[in-house]
């Protein structure tokens, strides 16, 4: 049996993470001396502050928009359903999907009056997004 | 632009920074020499790393692709040997489509060569998976394709992003990343399908397939070729003659084929054809809309469309065709619940058009056109 090769897509380099990580400890200390320096240099403490503060949005940020890659590249697999119908009571029931069903495949008995049962649909429910443009444009 | 930098840096100038300001002076300077210069190159770097972003998102389709076919040809066909090395021949697969300078019979040499494709391709699919039946190695076939019109999607994004960076060609990589969203969408829809042609789920280019479906349920079905059904189904005192591919398996048939034979053995004498198939949408259009119109509703690479247009032409049969819009990603997914209400209107339309437009004791055909997976008969 041939090994499949690891997924490298989904991986965060570590290098990458290397240096978020470094920017994150830089900017704290930065934080941290400017706290130290604002009552002897508060010019310099301004300065620190500002660095401090940039460097840590700037960090969060690319850490978090790593983390969204990773979460955006999951293949969603939506829930399918098959509605199953009885011809002649007109009896329905909706399950989850089945490998080997099909429209129009016969099915078990039906509970009420024991014909048998038809797959009639098999679909999948779509929830529309929220941002969607209105219908009216 | 520059007045504002300077407004902005003499503000910056100004107490408490008054000791530090040298330093802003000369990052403004830097800053504006670096764009004036640099700035086209500024913005390719930013296009290519843009391309590069999408260019993973397409690594991991076509990973994901390649993945899913493997298990579900081992789940399906059980075969003896591991057939990975199998599976990456196929995605490489290719046709080279024929020489068209003199176009002069062009067609009956596309289908023969689509023909030996698909021949080769069954083969291919029975050799890697032993233990499947019909349905099931066309519906491998079908999932194999997705995969290897993955990994061709990106084999082109990837050939334009490295020869983009090789060339650090401004036009190479704008055409691409132009285009990229489009190519994007395309691609995630094949993702979805993936997941439905390895289950043998209905896709919604199946929509014309279940209109075709619902007319013949019930009625005496036969075979046609190739890979086709039709029943005689009455209506309303007319005969129709309900064509569609054959399922519930992954196929598309030849519905030019049956058409032309159906044609044939009525003489001609054919009130009218309604085709039915699933169309793209544009954006603001509702899914699963149905509307009407004229001429052979078909897609694909044009054969089948080809052959009805002469067999309707040789006999001057009026022709009619409703439409079940959706967009790229509902065509290749498994289906919508709003198509599958689009199907009954559309059975509604169809049976609408032949009582108008024909009359008692003609004879008409329906053409569902579409792939038949997951759809029986």
């Amino acid at each position: 049996m041939s090994k499949t090769p690891p997924n490298t897509t989904t991986k965060v380099s570590s290098f990458v993470l290397m240096i978020i990580f470094i920017t994150l400890a830089l900017s704290l200390t930065a934080l941290v001396l400017a706290l130290n320096l604002v009552n002897q240099y508060p010019e310099a403490a301004v300065w620190l502050l500002l660095i401090g503060f940039l460097g840590l949005a700037l960090s969060t940020y690319v850490l978090f928009q790593t983390r969204r890659r990773i979460l955006h590249l999951k293949i969603e697999t939506p829930s399918i359903t098959t509605t199953i119908e009885c011809k002649k009571c007109g009896f329905k029931s909706v399950r989850e999907f089945q490998r080997g069903d099909y429209i129009f495949k016969e099915v078990e008995p039906c509970q009420k009056c024991n014909e048998k049962m038809l797959i009639t649909a098999i679909s999948r429910e779509v929830k529309e997004k929220e941002h969607a443009p209105p219908r009216s444009v | 632009m520059i007045a504002a930098m300077v407004s902005l840096q003499n503000l910056i100038a100004q107490e408490p920074f008054g000791d530090f300001s040298w330093i802003l002076t000369i990052v403004f300077y830097a800053f504006f020499f670096v764009f004036m210069f640099y700035g086209q190159k500024i913005q390719m770097y930013v296009m290519i790393r843009e391309v590069e972003g999408s260019l993973y998102k397409l690594k991991y389709m076509k990973d994901e692709g390649r993945k899913i076919a493997i298990e579900t040809i081992k789940e399906i066909g059980k075969p003896q040997t591991d057939p990975t090395g199998r599976v990456d021949r196929f995605l490489e697969y290719f046709t080279i489509p024929p020489q068209s300078l003199d176009p002069a019979g062009i067609v009956w040499k596309l289908e023969h060569i689509l023909d030996v494709r698909d021949v080769q391709f069954k083969d291919e699919v029975k050799l890697m998976a032993p233990s499947a039946d019909e349905t099931q190695i066309n519906n491998l076939e079908n999932t194999l394709e997705v995969a290897s019109t993955l990994n061709y999607i990106y084999k082109v994004i990837r050939h334009f992003y490295l020869l983009g960076k090789k060339t650090l060609s401004y036009y190479v990589i704008i055409q691409i990343q132009m285009i990229l969203p489009l190519i994007m969408r395309e691609a995630e829809a094949y993702v979805s399908a993936l997941k439905a042609f390895s289950h043998g789920q209905p896709i919604g280019d199946g929509a014309g397939a279940l209109v075709a479906a619902k007319i013949m349920h019930g009625y005496e079905i036969r075979k046609v070729p190739k890979d086709n059904v039709v029943a005689s189904v009455p209506i309303e005192g007319r005969t129709a003659y309900v064509i569609k591919a054959e399922g519930p398996g992954g196929n598309v048939g030849k519905p030019g084929e049956a058409v032309k034979i159906v044609v044939d053995e009525n003489e001609g004498k054919i009130a009218t054809i309604s085709m039915v198939d699933a169309a793209m949408k544009l954006e603001g259009e509702e899914v699963g809309e149905v509307a009407e119109g004229i001429g052979a509703a078909i897609g694909g690479p044009g054969v089948d469309q080809f052959k009805i247009e002469e067999s309707i032409l040789k006999y001057r049969i009026p022709i009619n065709a409703v439409i079940i819009k959706q967009d790229i990603g509902d065509n290749v997914s498994p289906m919508r619940k709003e198509i599958i209400d689009g199907v009954d209107k559309a059975v509604e339309r169809i049976k609408q058009i032949i009582l108008e437009k024909t009359k008692e004791g003609d004879k008409v055909i329906i053409v569902g056109v579409g792939n038949t997976i997951g759809i029986g008969q």
